[in-house]
């Protein structure tokens, strides 16, 4: 069981790498470096920054899913993605995880009997328990999206493991950033 | 109250101490300069084998000279072996600088009931300080040795010692996926080590009720976070909090009547008031941002809490009647798992100043917040009962370990356990079984 889900999440993250994802990761983790650095201007102005860009962006983007999606109705490498990542000690949707959060909402909505549990991660740095809850805000950030797009909020449950299941197990920002996650599991 | 269900070993705590499973050592990395010089003579023997006879001597060793406040006199420098203050000479003692000198007897009255005798004696007044005779069965010799540790402690600093006292922690065993998450007992020093819950999910945040008998933590179990109550003594435990969403962060009100949780049943986590009597719920913080990690003030008054309301994640406080809660730090980008002193004048908390995850203690009086260690992914400072040490969770060459520090940073402990990693570690209170 444990297993098969690792599997999942492994290839979930060779797709990412394949289609740009992963390059949303790498762009995170070089954002969060800067405030790790110290730069806490820069870091903390670019995080709050996030934050105003994020609803344009998510008009944007919501314009060409739905001119895609109403063009061939193919979400199929988007749907094949099953984890989306987050800055650290954020659980803001980046652009690349909102798509693929919203391509999920539109195969639930074709789908009315499947239901979907979203299991929030944290990476190891810092206290466990603040963990717990940050990955829990991360299960709620994608929720909160799903139900927004028309996801039945009984359809979705939400778990958080918060540091305790990590799937790298190094101590840098490589693994860190594969860590910081929330999996889809149908 | 409900056994524990099947998968799982709740287990029972016995009088008997088993052998130590998990043997662990002890370094001072840094010693307090006005150390006390103290000997300790291995204590006479009658009746009894050499093993079991040096044991007392050599715990009292470890207790007092881990403790950073006092140096011990080699043992290979000793010129005679005294062990009551008549058959002391003093000179030999004043040559070697020893300001004080413990000596004793331990003495087989049984087939498995032994006496043991100390003295602590002053070199240089040539009386003795405290004295005490102590009659048990086998097993508890390393017990009775804590307690001369604690007596000797307290004559010579003033402070109650807690050498006699328990730790609480979470041992992981195996590697991913087939870890094994064992909630753990054992003397302060790491040995007598005993499974309380044995899970193939991960366990968090122990936590001590006040009076010693119960503890309090996170299992996921069922595949999700939930808050349970534990009898130390039977193993019986119950299911304090089973809601939608987290259920975390357990920490017991100073008279035992109540617990704070973190739950996020009602949208994001934020802090609830249990009452442990009619099982009712009282919300305590309302905010979209998290808030988590409650810990009281001593006098019960007051919850200090980590937050991410101000962007980076700070501590809080609130009064635990309710009301609008202040912000009490604002040093570096983290500060979080704030636990209160015993007279509740600081506040033991996880740093990040830009050298990495640190122990720190904020000084309520001076509003400052000065880190206490050199190491790096601490977690879950846990003041010793008496407020002399801060144990805490940290990383040591990737393997996980438990280390303590004097809440003025000078004298540093590692101890590490032989078998898997350990974390969570949970200080008890004074009172015993």
């Amino acid at each position: 069981m444990r297993k098969l889900t690792y599997l999942i999440v492994f290839l979930a993250g060779l797709a990412v790498a394949g289609c740009g994802g992963r390059k949303a990761a790498v762009d995170e983790s070089n954002i969060e470096v800067e405030v790790v650095e110290g730069v806490a201007g820069a870091g903390e102005d670019a995080s709050t920054t996030g934050l105003g860009d994020d609803p344009g962006t998510d008009a944007q983007n919501l314009g060409q899913s739905a001119s895609a999606s109403s063009g061939d109705g193919d979400d199929s490498d988007l749907l094949n993605q099953r984890v989306v990542y987050f800055a650290y000690d954020s659980s803001l949707l980046s652009t690349e995880a909102e798509a693929v959060v919203e391509a999920h909402a539109r195969y639930l909505q074709s789908a009315p009997d499947v239901q979907i549990i979203l299991e929030g991660h944290a990476d190891e740095r810092g206290t466990r328990e603040y963990n717990l809850a940050l990955a829990e805000d991360r299960t709620q950030s994608v929720a909160n999206l799903m139900q927004a797009l028309g996801v039945g909020a009984e359809r979705i449950q939400t778990i958080s493991y918060g540091e305790e299941r990590p799937v790298a197990l190094g101590h840098d920002e490589s693994a860190w950033s594969l860590n910081r996650r929330v999996e889809f599991l149908y | 109250m409900r056994r524990a269900g099947a998968g799982l070993l709740a287990v029972w705590l016995s009088g008997a101490s088993a052998p130590a499973a998990a043997v662990l050592t002890i370094e001072v990395t840094k010693s307090v300069e006005a150390a006390i010089s103290i000997a300790v003579v291995p204590f006479r023997l009658e009746g009894v084998s050499a093993a079991t006879a040096n044991l007392p001597a050599a715990v009292i060793g470890d207790d007092l000279g881990g403790s950073g406040k006092f140096q011990l006199v080699p043992r290979g420098d000793f010129l005679s072996r005294p062990h009551d203050l008549q058959s002391v000479n003093f000179k030999d003692w004043r040559l070697l600088k020893a300001e004080v000198l413990v000596v004793g007897r331990v003495i087989r009255t049984d087939d498995d009931r032994f006496e043991v005798r100390f003295q602590l004696i002053d070199v240089f007044r040539e009386k003795q300080l405290a004295g005490q005779r102590f009659v048990g069965p086998a097993p508890r010799l390393r017990k009775v040795a804590h307690q001369i540790s604690d007596l000797i402690y307290q004559a010579l600093t003033g402070k109650r010692g807690a050498f006699d006292t328990r730790i609480a922690y979470v041992t992981v065993q195996g590697a991913a996926p087939k870890e094994r998450f064992l909630l753990q007992v054992a003397d302060a020093d790491g040995y007598g080590a005993r499974t309380i819950l044995e899970s193939p999910q991960p366990i968090l945040s122990p936590a001590w009720s006040p009076d010693g008998r119960q503890l309090a933590y996170v299992s996921f179990e069922k595949n999700r976070s939930e808050v349970y109550i534990q009898e130390l003594r039977s193993g019986e435990r119950e299911l304090v909090a089973g809601h939608d969403g987290i259920n975390g962060a357990p920490a017991w009100s100073p008279d035992g009547r109540q617990l704070a949780l973190t739950l996020s049943k009602d949208g994001n986590p934020d802090i609830y008031i249990y009452q442990l009597a009619d099982r009712s719920l009282r919300r305590l913080t309302r905010h979209p941002a998290i808030d988590t990690e409650p810990a009281w003030s001593p006098d019960g008054g007051t919850i200090a809490f980590t937050s991410g309301r101000s962007v980076t994640p700070q501590i809080y406080r609130v009064a635990a009647t309710g009301g609008a809660p202040q912000r009490v730090t604002f040093h570096g980008k983290y500060n979080a798992g704030a636990n209160y002193s015993h007279d509740g004048k600081s506040i033991a908390l996880i740093t990040n100043q830009g050298n990495g995850y640190r122990v720190a203690l904020y000084s309520a009086k001076d509003r400052t917040v000065n880190e206490l260690t050199r190491t790096h992914q601490d977690e879950s400072p846990t003041f010793a009962p008496n407020g002399e040490m801060i144990m805490y969770a940290t990383q040591s060459g990737g393997a996980h370990v438990l280390a303590a520090v004097s809440p003025d940073g000078r004298v540093r402990q590692v101890i590490k356990f032989q078998n898997g990693s350990v974390r969570e570690p949970a200080w008890s209170p004074f009172n015993q079984l």
